[in-house]
């Protein structure tokens, strides 16, 4: 497998090193692995601190900007990043009314959030934290460890930030970060595995002929196999899944996300099944985005992420935004 | 070799020596690892544990503290910062646990193992909420830390000691198989994840082969 890059340890730090050059509005220490809004902490306004494993990008570095991510703390290709990383960042952002850690629902990114808030509030940050679980291909039972977090972490981090940016307090961040999450489900469909730098291969095989169904954004395969078919079957089969978990009705706002490997003409043509899935079940889909967001490194396939919107959540989703990956308004 | 169960013969040095030895098969067995992960996981858990035990050598190289507690501690919170993952805190919090169940002690003798060892699983347990047969780590670690507790009991010496606890190691990771996951990544393919070996319990396994290569020449 052929990869654009240096040598696979140095992926990580030579994509920050990147992302600094390319935006200077951002302020990024490639060795502690920090990415953080210029400028210094903004008295009086919650931080918003986000981080996880690397291979998803523009997640999570691309959204630290105006209106969205005061820092963002990326890890190794999807592992989470260490405590230290979260730490500083959130010391780096606190402009003394709090941060808001928004943390994907995967046991390590858990347990290193947990920690590194733990240590925050030693050094006397106050933290809260949301999990972010939409990913409705998982049962949140006693049997896996809760549904994933995917998608509906663009849509947190945008209309939470919306919020912070606005200047509410930390109580009040929390609470529509966690309204975003839980009117939130997503579902995710591969037309073939991702490959990490370090293992040169992909992470599963698929034939022509088959689709994974259900899968998260770590390159694990999903939880059926499938026959392969066209956008208008498999987008139905996303918005079956999520309809059947959270009934669909009135405005939405949904997302039609690109894995990595698949051009923007088909994920637009994912889009317009989607918009028609959609009025099929009498919603509709007043606010929309469509392009690669949380991605799987070089994986072929999409996610469908649906958030059912009030006045109060369209509102904060318009507001600006400028961000290296997301921008309007301003 | 040979030394009395309540003989306080394992100095720093001792694990030193087990954690130089825990990077080396750790990095002999990196691909197998990652292969293991690949198949239910996210294909990373031989290049982590590569990373912190790396690390860990390093750590201890620059400064090893004079109890075999602060040693174990001291590998603890690196795995902690350098790992990521769920296997940072989980494998950082066993040593931790194990750590500080040593106490202060300049040496310690096989039965103090026996006892950290059974607190740095209690450790994980109780962060990963994980029981056996949830195909984690755990069925790896607890068996070997019953084997060793039992061994003690019974007055066997440090190496074969050290030995039942590996075996019994490595049968808990060879156990896992047939289990379906309830706990981490792998927990997301449900009935998928039968039929494939827990990359976790096989690493912690390796680890307390580890301790008995050293043991075995200590």
């Amino acid at each position: 497998m052929k990869k654009l890059i240096n040598g696979a340890d140095a992926v990580v730090t030579d994509a920050l090193r990147g992302l600094a050059a390319a935006h200077p509005g951002l302020r990024v220490d490639a060795g502690n692995r920090i990415v953080v809004r210029a400028g210094g902490p903004r008295p009086g306004k919650v931080g918003l601190v986000s981080g996880g494993g690397s291979g998803h990008e523009p997640l999570h570095a691309g959204f630290v900007g105006y209106g969205m991510l005061d820092a963002a703390c990326p890890g190794e290709i999807f592992t989470s990043p260490v405590p230290d990383q979260v730490v500083e960042a959130s010391t780096a952002v606190h402009g003394g009314a709090g941060v808001l850690h928004v943390v994907k629902n995967y046991t390590g990114d858990v347990l290193n959030f947990r920690m590194a808030a733990e240590l925050c509030a030693e050094e006397g940050v106050e933290v809260a934290s949301v999990l972010v679980d939409d990913d409705v291909a998982v049962r949140d039972s006693l049997y896996t460890a809760g549904r994933r977090g995917t998608g509906a972490t663009v849509f947190v981090e945008k209309i939470a930030g919306a919020l912070a940016e606005a200047g509410a307090p930390l109580a009040e961040v929390a609470r529509v970060a966690r309204e975003v999450n839980d009117r939130s489900r997503s579902f995710g469909v591969a037309l073939s595995a991702c490959t990490t730098p370090a293992a040169g291969k992909p992470t599963f095989e698929l034939s022509e002929a088959e689709v994974e169904l259900g899968i998260g954004i770590h390159g694990e395969p999903g939880r059926t196999r499938d026959t392969m078919r066209d956008a208008r079957e498999l987008t139905g089969v996303a918005i079956d899944a999520i309809h059947e978990d959270m009934p669909l009705s009135g405005d939405v706002l949904v997302m039609v996300n690109g894995m990595g490997g698949t051009p923007l003409i088909e994920l637009y043509v994912a889009y317009a099944e989607v918009a028609g899935h959609l009025a099929d079940r009498g919603a509709r889909a007043a606010r929309s985005l469509v392009g690669n967001y949380v991605t799987s490194l070089d994986m072929q396939g999409f996610s469908v992420t649906v958030c059912r919107l009030t006045d109060e959540l369209t509102r904060l989703w318009d507001a600006p935004v400028e961000t290296p990956a997301l921008r309007w308004g301003r | 070799m040979g030394a009395e169960v309540g003989a306080e013969v394992l100095t720093p040095a001792f694990f030193g020596a087990w954690i130089e030895e825990a990077a080396r098969s750790v990095r002999a067995e990196r691909d197998e690892l990652t292969r293991l992960d690949a198949a239910i996981g996210d294909a990373d858990h031989g290049t982590n544990l590569d990373r912190g035990f790396t690390e860990a050598v390093r750590a201890l190289g620059e400064r090893c503290p004079a109890t075999p507690g602060a040693v174990l501690v001291l590998v603890g919170s690196t795995l902690i910062r350098k790992v990521g993952g769920a296997s940072g805190p989980l494998y950082g919090t066993a040593f931790r646990e194990a750590g500080k169940a040593l106490g202060d002690a300049p040496a310690v003798s096989a039965a103090d193992l026996a006892a950290a060892l059974t607190a740095g699983v209690a450790g994980v347990r109780r962060l990963g909420s994980a029981a056996e047969g949830d195909k984690t780590m755990v069925d790896a670690l607890a068996p070997a830390a019953g084997a060793l507790a039992e061994a003690v009991r019974e007055g066997r010496g440090l190496d074969d000691a050290l030995g039942a606890a590996s075996a019994a190691a490595a049968a808990g990771a060879a156990a896992t198989i047939p289990m379906p996951a309830r706990k981490g990544r792998a927990s997301y393919l449900g009935p998928r994840s039968v039929g494939h070996q827990d990359p976790g319990a096989t690493s912690a396994a390796l680890i307390l082969r580890a301790l008995h290569t050293v043991a075995a020449r200590w």
